[in-house]
């Protein structure tokens, strides 16, 4: 299988899907000439050329707005927004008019677009620009919220995104964009809501996704596993819709649920993955579930403290010997 | 301060040579946009009329000669003030007020009400609530239309007080930087809810924004006239379909209802006396009279058009009053697309 990069696997989704159906182009700040502040569009200019691949001044409410206009009657655009930092810019319009869009028409107009770029901290970027977002755009109904966390399903899902009749929020990571992973030969799509055991376990389940996923949980279960600990880690890898079976199932054989995530610990992601094992698995649960998330502070800038207050592998290793009741 | 218009007859006095069935249409059409809004005024006084209700009254001759300039096939965006707008792009005015009344065969099922007018079938792409907010939109289907290589143009129609929003200057930036068939039309009646132009906005003639974004504009100062109306927005069209080109439009109008239905006619924000004039240049009469002069229409057709317009009027009401309200179902249906 050929092994590609996260940012090669997206490149591959959108050029792909572009060669499929003329009706689906790119617009976003420096995705043509500059081939994209990450280079997720490197080369696309040239092979589609400026009518598909669309350089916008820095007006993310105003092309948004163009892409949904532009969905609601037969297109399907790929917005790229910088970073999902700047999406907050074009709320109005990812919520109000995207989102909304169908229900408030009665059904006379659906929203065919993809929003997508880069989320979550990078290495000392302070709080405006180091923000884990899924949970605000998860709340809103209409909306479907994905977080790849390798090559793989990065372009198996983000071709599902674009070929889904409905605004997806595709949430990448910027750290992990240089990062390799195997992808199938050829022709391959992921569908939305079907979530990944990556890893088999017995005692305790880890549900986690993205950068963090990769980046503190993965080598969290790696560390427990020296000490005897065996961790069944899951990547749901959409968060809306979210694959709820695969974690009760999980949890209904480990009894014991930690939820590891980048974003803030108030109406987070975890907090309702929480509830809802709760309430599925209440009779199956040996200790309260418990969550690592970043602390309840707008993140800082300087390197330690940044560090501090973000997932690392300790935290996660400490919450999994809480709900063992180790400590 | 002076929002009062000039007292004048309509300038365009010789009709432009527009066919005289098309004339009588607009006025029709003009006139049951009206009495529309009469009805809902009255239904909403009864309390059959949930949420916010704004009325178009005052403002007709911009839904006539705006949308007269157009085809079916062009699209038309508008914010809450609706109902106007959707009646002359062809929306079954039945079905307004079935939407109105929070029934099942209103334009949206009853999920949108009187600010969220939709109709895929006549390319009205609604109905938006949240100021400015839409203005991108249409923006977007003029996008669509260029993408596609059509001849199709949208008009974007918006209040005054829209027009210091962000959305409407990224808008009109994007429009004029990419060359969109756009055509944005401020329906400037003077007050964003209660607050007057010059109290909103640095400059008052808002047309002028225009400029910034080298873009075309014109201001059309009498709102009442339906035909210089339909001129201009005319001209506009047809320069968006030959050389894909936006323009900004400004109508200078009045409203004679509150902001809302839930707002007074006059108050603090503005006279009775201030309505009162305006009301003497109401666009129907000055139109019905320009028909009159032309020998196009005498007393006996208006009195037929009041009579044709009032069992349509009658017809929504029974069509509304007998239709159903949406199942419990609906609550679940069109959370997302297939």
């Amino acid at each position: 299988m050929p092994v590609v990069s996260i940012r090669e696997a997206l490149n591959q989704a959108m050029d792909e899907e572009m060669a499929r159906d003329e009706r689906v182009f790119l617009m976003g700040e420096e995705v043509a000439q500059y081939n994209g502040a990450y280079k997720v569009s490197q080369g696309l200019l040239t092979k589609y050329g400026p009518k598909r691949i669309i350089d916008t001044p820095i007006a993310e409410a105003g092309f948004s707005g163009i892409g949904i206009g532009a969905a609601m009657v037969g297109l399907r655009p790929i917005v790229e927004f910088m970073t999902w930092n700047f999406s907050l810019v074009a709320f109005d319009q990812i919520v109000n008019n995207a989102a909304q869009m169908l229900s408030m028409s009665g059904g006379n107009f659906n929203v065919p677009i993809v929003f997508r770029g880069p989320g979550g901290a990078a290495h000392s970027l302070a709080a405006t620009h180091s923000q884990a977002l899924e949970s605000i755009y998860a709340h809103f109904p209409g909306l479907k919220v994905v977080m790849p966390s390798n090559s793989r399903d990065a372009k198996g899902l983000l071709k599902t995104a674009i070929r889904d009749n409905n605004p997806v929020v595709f949430i990448e990571s910027e750290m992990m964009y240089g990062e390799k992973g195997e992808i199938p030969e050829g022709e391959y799509t992921i569908p939305f809501g079907v979530g990944e055991v990556i890893k088999e376990g017995t005692d305790v389940t880890i549900v986690s996704w993205s950068r963090i996923l990769q980046h503190i949980a993965v080598k969290a279960v790696g560390r427990l596993a020296e000490e005897g600990i065996s961790v069944e880690l899951i990547d749901p890898r959409t968060i809306k819709p979210m694959d709820w079976e695969l974690i009760f199932n999980s949890v209904k054989k480990t009894n014991r649920l930690v939820i590891v995530e980048e974003g803030w610990p108030f109406a987070g992601v975890g907090a309702q993955i929480s509830h809802e094992v709760s309430n599925h698995c209440f009779d199956y649960l040996d200790a309260p579930v418990e969550r690592v998330t970043q602390e309840d502070v707008p993140l800082p800038y300087a390197h330690n403290l940044e560090i501090a207050s973000l997932p690392n592998i300790q935290k996660v290793i400490r919450a999994v010997r809480k709900v063992m009741y180790l400590d | 301060m002076n929002n009062i218009l000039p007292l004048t007859k309509p300038v365009t006095k010789n009709l432009l040579g527009i066919a005289p069935e098309i004339l009588l249409k607009w006025y029709d059409e003009m006139l049951l946009i009206r009495r529309f809004e009469e009805k809902c005024a009255q239904l909403y006084g009864m309390g059959k009329i949930g949420g916010f209700c704004h009325l178009y009254n005052g403002q007709e001759a911009i839904a006539a000669g705006s949308i007269g300039a157009i085809t079916p096939d062009d699209y038309v965006i508008t914010a809450y003030r609706d109902h106007g707008l959707a009646i002359s792009k062809g929306v079954d005015p039945r079905r307004i007020l079935a939407e109105l009344l929070g029934k099942h065969t209103g334009t949206t099922k009853g999920k949108g009400g009187s600010m969220h007018l939709f109709d895929r079938e006549k390319n009205f792409l609604g109905g938006h609530a949240i100021v400015g907010g839409h203005i991108p939109i249409g923006t977007g289907a003029a996008f669509a239309c260029k993408y596609r290589g059509e001849k199709r143009v949208c008009l974007c129609f918006m209040g005054d007080g829209a027009t210091n929003i962000g959305e409407f200057h990224e808008s009109l930036n994007l429009a004029a930087l990419w060359k969109l068939p756009v055509i944005y039309i401020i329906e400037n009646n003077k007050y964003g809810m209660g607050t007057s132009v010059d109290r909103a906005s640095s400059i008052e003639a808002l047309h002028k924004k225009a400029a910034a974004y080298n873009m075309r504009s014109a201001v059309i100062m009498d709102g009442n006239d339906v035909l210089k109306i339909y001129q201009t927005v005319k001209a506009a069209v047809d320069h968006a379909r030959s050389s894909y080109e936006p323009s900004l439009l400004e109508v200078q109008t009045f409203r004679y209802r509150g902001h809302s239905m839930s707002d007074p006619i006059h108050g603090h924000y503005r006279t009775k006396e201030e309505v009162e004039t305006q009301k003497k240049l109401d666009p129907l009469t000055v139109f019905a009279e320009a028909l009159k002069d032309a020998h196009l229409a005498a007393d006996e057709y208006f009195e037929s058009a009041e009579a044709r317009i009032k069992s349509i009027i009658e017809e929504c009401v029974q069509f509304t009053e007998s239709s159903p309200e949406p199942p419990l179902e609906e609550l679940y249906t069109d959370v997302y697309a297939e």
